[in-house]
């Protein structure tokens, strides 16, 4: 049998500093633990590397450090703006939308999901905001920094869209340091709202970035999200996306770039639970150095939810001999009447392009670079919003 | 008349609404005690007269079971198996001189015939004198838990081909049997094949020597006959430099109410340009309307392809089992080794399956396919589970993978779970997966032009699984075609 | 003079499913500057070989012999320094590259070029007024321009995108493999044109192909016959002519 290896002493004191930490609320993080490569869900992304450090709360962000971040980050001119640093709102740099109020709700529980209960047990007070039926909140950009070492950030978000309300959500995150950031969204689409969702993970190299996005989509509704993954040691996205009701929309597509000897991992679980739902995913993976990435995007149809139309699509580019890349597309599916289908692909750059690019002369280095920028320029394009295309793409450069 | 004819015939036989092969053979049973220990082991091992090595072997495997935790990682349910309440070795009572074919059991001959084993080779085993030449198929038939009788040793001892029940190989060919047993299927290499390296009471053996292509297509006809008895077949096949062999393999199994286990393990081993086919039809009893009953076929196969060039494919047809948890897989060990898997699987009313493969690339320039369909109906189940892993030394590696789900009705899942692992950038994954449910307007089509309705849904059907029924011999080709529509009967309207 | 292009002995392989099939053996060649040369010969002679050699291809081992180009050893430059130093290779059937942008892949490619040239590097004024005209001369759509590289062209797109490259490229030798395959006569002209605009005293160009046809829009200076990875022939035009009426036969007895 291969090792998998089993909780050991050190998995537990970075469990017993959470639980401690957690004021009476870790009883279910004390239930799973932390995962293991024999958890189907982490098989890929092993957590070793946080089990031997007792996690603490950060101390909050000095100010020099707050502005020399934002100057080096790909940030939009205008919209609103929320900066959080170290899971503390900071109030002079935060505003948020004119059209928004605030939400009231709390943070509904997502169970058996290891970012999850981890986020439940420490949770620190992210927006709550409720976009008012019918009116377009325009840009709000939320901007996470971390800094510090041996620290763990646990800001919870609540977004409710209401009927026919609009929002686009830059969600940017940054640091420096040795610490976890652990973000939660949780957002409700109303009838016929649209929420766009780009994220933008740009940690610290040595950081690690447990993400986990809940989003119900009413009838109508759409949730369209970006993630570009480019940051972290380690990093998971991971989404649970729910078509509660008909004729909801969803995309969740995503790049995630990876060198180093770094892992990036984009999760998804799209939940067809009304009929005539559609679903689109496209998820690209570049890999260099020993650079790992996974991707784990499932498509589960209920039995109610006929009319499905779900695509995804995966494809990874591996740069070095020491890259490498680990997927599992699923599809899960109960209903008859849909149309479902995903597919993958794992390779190298085509010989045959780069010879053609250097038949006309263009340096190898600069053909390579050309060649990797076109395999990702289908996945950008899935961003709406032009402004937010270039920053990222911008990103992507770098 | 050619087999390919009495085939059909036996399938037409078959293609009536209820399952037609649920009779009892009256035969007086020899049968162990029910339960499960280290003495169920010896006493397996001492009926079969087995050399001391390989009752150590067993123990080993025994032992390493008790260690191991059944897998539920499997999209299937079932209650739980108690493994001390069944029988672990029933062998019909043999009258001394087994070899002779003038006293297999009267009845014994009967069963094939209700079985519908073709003519030919009923008159082999009741020793008719030239039936040998007229034969292309060799069928070491297994009847419960003993080879009763094995057919066509003599033309395929000429070919310097040995196929014999696995207990005859291990007392006859011991040093063969040593050298290659366990080494693709490790005895602890999962539950269900420790469980049967500790048990198993038979099976076939091939030998394929050095350059040569084996002169017939092999074939084994299993049944599954007494009350409660597992089925633990071990089947070990070898392809040595440049040999090439086809092996067929087929069931059916009596209607009963309890559940039946069935554990088998095959192991493929092909050396530099070898070539093993191996192929299944596997319409075990699925359980009623209901539900109930069923066999339980929880089955390991693997081939290694350990020479350069060599090549190991496996095609199945998946009709029947109420459970069904298979992954028949390749390790591409050998430079330039292909590995290939087509598969059908079709559920329906309550059936369960989780089947699909694993291709572990090892060597450069290696290639493997992947074709499953998957068909299901009623309120059944069915997943598709798959490993394409390039390790870093599969250099230039390729695979290519398509799997497509037919769904035929409301009440049934279809799912696809595909790992992709790639540790080398020049080896390239291509992977494809679709569902839809069967085309109405194809349907209306066919109906319009005068079909009914279950010939319409056969023939899509059969339309949707082409590329994996071409990979079958003839033989079997015209069986399943058959098979398919028969498991699809009461799905539809 | 004779040292422009001057291959001798040239040797190659290539690895066919893990066993080397030697394709070029032993092949002798030269192309003076300001000439134009064909190459006929049948399918299977080496002639697509020999143009990936020379452009540059990896997949191809150069097991002996030597291809000099202006005196430079080619062999021993990268595919890009080779169109660099004035090689072009028209391609047979030029790869696809999806999400490349084509006026993209133009203006990166003439101004590498032109860097490694020494020259000025065109800004995107200079470069589309550049491209503009040529598109119109070779009658090509701007559409033409704004898709990815060589995706969804027809065959006849294609081989006007290759000619339009090698005119913003401005080669000094320019080989042609096979480019008349499946064009109609109008495509085949447009080709045609596009290598007699750049004949000029410093301009050389290598013509393969398996027809006459095209050696009628673009009248070679001399005609070589290519058969078992060898030259076995050379001559003057005329060569082209008894070829077409009498196939290859005579000359594969004549050097058997």
């Amino acid at each position: 049998m291969s090792g998998a290896p089993t909780v050991t002493q050190d998995a537990v004191r970075a469990l017993e500093a959470f639980i401690q930490r957690s004021a009476g609320h870790g009883a279910a993080l004390a239930e799973t633990g932390l995962p293991t490569r024999r958890v189907e869900a982490w098989r890929y992304t092993p957590l070793r590397t946080l089990a031997d450090t007792a996690w603490h709360q950060a101390a909050p962000l000095a100010s020099e450090a707050v502005s020399t971040f934002l100057d080096r980050l790909p940030l939009p001119e205008n919209g609103a703006r929320m900066v959080y640093g170290n899971g503390r709102l900071l109030e002079g740099l935060s505003a948020l939308p004119e059209v928004a109020t605030q939400g009231s709700e709390n943070i509904s529980p997502l169970k058996g999901m290891f970012s999850a209960t981890l986020n439940a047990a420490l949770g620190e007070k992210g927006l709550d905001l409720r976009i008012p039926a019918g009116t377009d909140a325009g840009l709000l950009t939320l901007i996470s920094l971390s800094d510090g070492d041996n620290v763990s950030m646990h800001l919870q978000h609540r977004i409710v869209l209401e009927d026919g309300a609009s929002l686009t959500l830059y969600d940017v995150n940054a640091g420096e340091g040795r610490y976890i950031a652990n973000p939660r969204f949780d957002i409700v689409v109303g009838k016929g709202a649209k929420l766009r969702h780009v994220k933008l993970q740009r940690e610290s190299l040595t950081g690690t970035h447990l993400a986990i996005v809940s989003a119900n989509v009413s009838e109508k509704g759409e949730y369209d999200s970006f993630t570009l993954n480019q940051g972290s040691n380690l990093a998971r996205h991971e989404a649970v996306v729910t078509l509660g009701a008909p004729h909801a929309i969803v995309h969740v597509n995503g790049v995630q770039i990876v060198d180093g000897q770094r892992l990036n991992d984009l999760t998804s679980m799209i939940h067809h639970a009304a009929p005539d739902g559609s679903s689109r995913q496209t998820v690209k993976t570049v890999l260099s150095d020993a650079g790992q990435g996974v991707f784990q995007g499932k498509i589960l149809v209920d039995r109610v939810a006929q009319k499905t139309d779900g695509y995804q699509m995966n494809q990874a580019l591996l740069l070095s001999e020491k890259a490498q890349i680990n997927s599992k597309p699923e599809l899960e599916i109960y209903a008859d009447d849909v149309k479902c289908s995903h597919g993958a692909t794992v390779g190298a750059l085509d010989d045959e392009q780069l010879f053609y690019l250097r038949s006309r002369g263009v340096p190898e280095a600069q053909a390579r670079d050309i060649l990797v920028r076109a395999f990702l320029i289908d996945a950008l394009d899935l961003v709406a919003d032009e402004a937010l295309r270039d920053l990222l793409g911008r990103s992507m450069a770098s | 008349m050619p087999a390919v004819t009495e085939t059909r015939e036996t399938v037409e036989k078959l293609a009536k609404s209820s399952y037609e092969w649920g009779f009892e053979t009256d035969i007086e049973m020899d049968i162990a005690p029910k339960g499960l220990n280290e003495d169920t082991v010896r006493l397996i091992s001492q009926r079969k007269g087995e050399p001391q090595w390989m009752l150590d072997w067993r123990l080993k495997a025994f032992r390493a079971w008790l260690e191991m935790e059944e897998p539920t990682w499997a999209h299937i349910h079932y209650p739980p198996i108690d493994y001390q309440d069944a029988h672990y070795f029933a062998q019909p009572k043999k009258k001394p001189g087994p070899k002779s074919l003038e006293e297999v059991d009267p009845e014994l001959l009967r069963t094939y015939a209700k079985l519908g084993i073709p003519l030919h080779e009923q008159a082999l085993l009741a020793g008719v004198e030239g039936a040998e030449e007229r034969l292309p198929i060799a069928v070491d038939a297994v009847f419960d838990s003993v080879s009763v009788a094995t057919t066509f040793r003599k033309t395929l001892a000429e070919a310097g081909v040995i196929f014999c029940p696995i207990s005859d190989a291990i007392r006859e060919h011991p040093e063969l049997v040593q050298k290659y047993l366990g080494t693709v299927v490790p005895v602890a290499d999962n539950f269900f094949g420790a469980l049967n390296s500790a048990v198993f009471t038979d099976g076939s053996f091939v030998y394929i020597p050095e350059g040569v292509r084996c002169p017939m297509e092999l074939s084994t006809y299993f049944r599954i006959n007494a009350r409660n008895t597992g089925q633990f077949e071990r089947t070990l096949i070898i392809a040595e430099d440049r040999a090439t062999v086809s092996y067929l393999e087929g069931c059916t199994a009596p209607q009963r109410d309890e559940n039946q286990l069935h554990a088998a393990v095959v192991e493929l081993i092909a050396m530099e340009d070898a070539s093993i086919k191996y192929s299944t039809v596997q319409n075990w009893y699925p359980g009623d309307d209901e539900g109930r009953g069923g066999i339980y076929n929880f089955v390991t196969k693997r081939g290694i392809c350990r020479g350069a060039r060599s090549k190991i494919s496996w095609t199945q047809v998946e009709t029947g089992s109420a459970i069904t948890w298979k992954y028949p897989s390749c390790v591409l060990a050998g430079e330039g080794s292909v590995g290939e898997f087509y598969s059908v699987a079709v559920t329906n009313n309550h059936q369960q399956a989780d089947t699909g493969t694993k291709m572990i690339h090892l060597a450069p320039n290696t290639r493997s396919t992947i074709i499953a369909k998957t068909i299901s109906a009623g309120k059944s189940d069915s997943t598709y589970r798959g490993l394409v892993r390039m390790q870093p030394k599969a250099r230039n590696a390729r695979n290519f993978t398509q799997c497509d789900s037919l769904l035929i009705g409301d009440q049934c899942g279809a799912h696809t779970v595909p790992y992709i692992e790639s540790r080398n950038m020049t080896a390239r994954v291509e992977h494809e997966a679709t569902t839809s449910k069967i085309s109405e307007d194809e349907l209306f089509y066919c109906r319009s032009r005068g079909l009914s309705e279950e010939d319409a849904v056969g023939l899509i059907v059969n339309g949707f699984c082409r590329e994996v029924l071409k990979e079958l011999p003839m033989e079997f080709a015209v069986e399943a075609q058959k098979l398919l529509q028969i498991s699809l009967e009461g799905s539809v309207g | 003079m004779s040292d422009f292009l001057k291959i001798q002995g040239l040797q190659a392989r290539i690895d066919a499913d893990g066993t080397p099939k030697d394709i070029l053996k032993g092949l002798d060649l030269e192309v003076p500057k300001g000439e134009i040369h064909a190459i006929m010969g049948p399918n299977g002679s080496g002639k697509s070989t020999l143009s990936y050699v020379l452009a540059g291809r990896d997949d191809y081992e150069v097991t002996g012999g030597s291809a000099t180009f202006k005196g430079q050893d080619l062999l021993a430059l990268d595919p890009e320094e080779r169109a660099a130093l004035g090689l072009f290779l028209a391609f047979q059937s030029p790869v696809e590259l999806p999400g490349v942008n084509n006026a993209n892949f133009l203006r990166t490619a003439v101004n590498a070029v032109r860097r490694a040239r020494g020259e000025a590097e065109l800004d995107a004024v200079a470069f589309l007024k550049a491209v503009r005209a040529e598109t119109k001369h070779l009658s090509m759509s701007d559409d033409m321009l704004k898709r990815a590289v060589n995706v969804g062209f027809s065959g006849g797109e294609k081989k006007r995108n290759e000619v339009l490259q090698m005119r913003l490229l401005q080669p000094s030798f320019a080989i042609l493999d096979e480019t008349d395959s499946g064009l109609d006569i109008d495509a085949l002209r447009i080709v045609a044109e596009g290598v007699n605009s750049l004949r000029s005293p410093n301009f050389s160009a290598l013509v393969i192909t398996h027809h006459q046809r095209l050696l009628d829009y673009i009248v070679p200076d001399r005609v070589h016959v290519m058969a078992h990875g060898r030259i076995i022939h050379s001559g003057g035009p005329d060569i082209a002519k008894t070829l077409e009426k009498q196939g290859y036969t005579q000359f594969l007895e004549a050097a058997a």
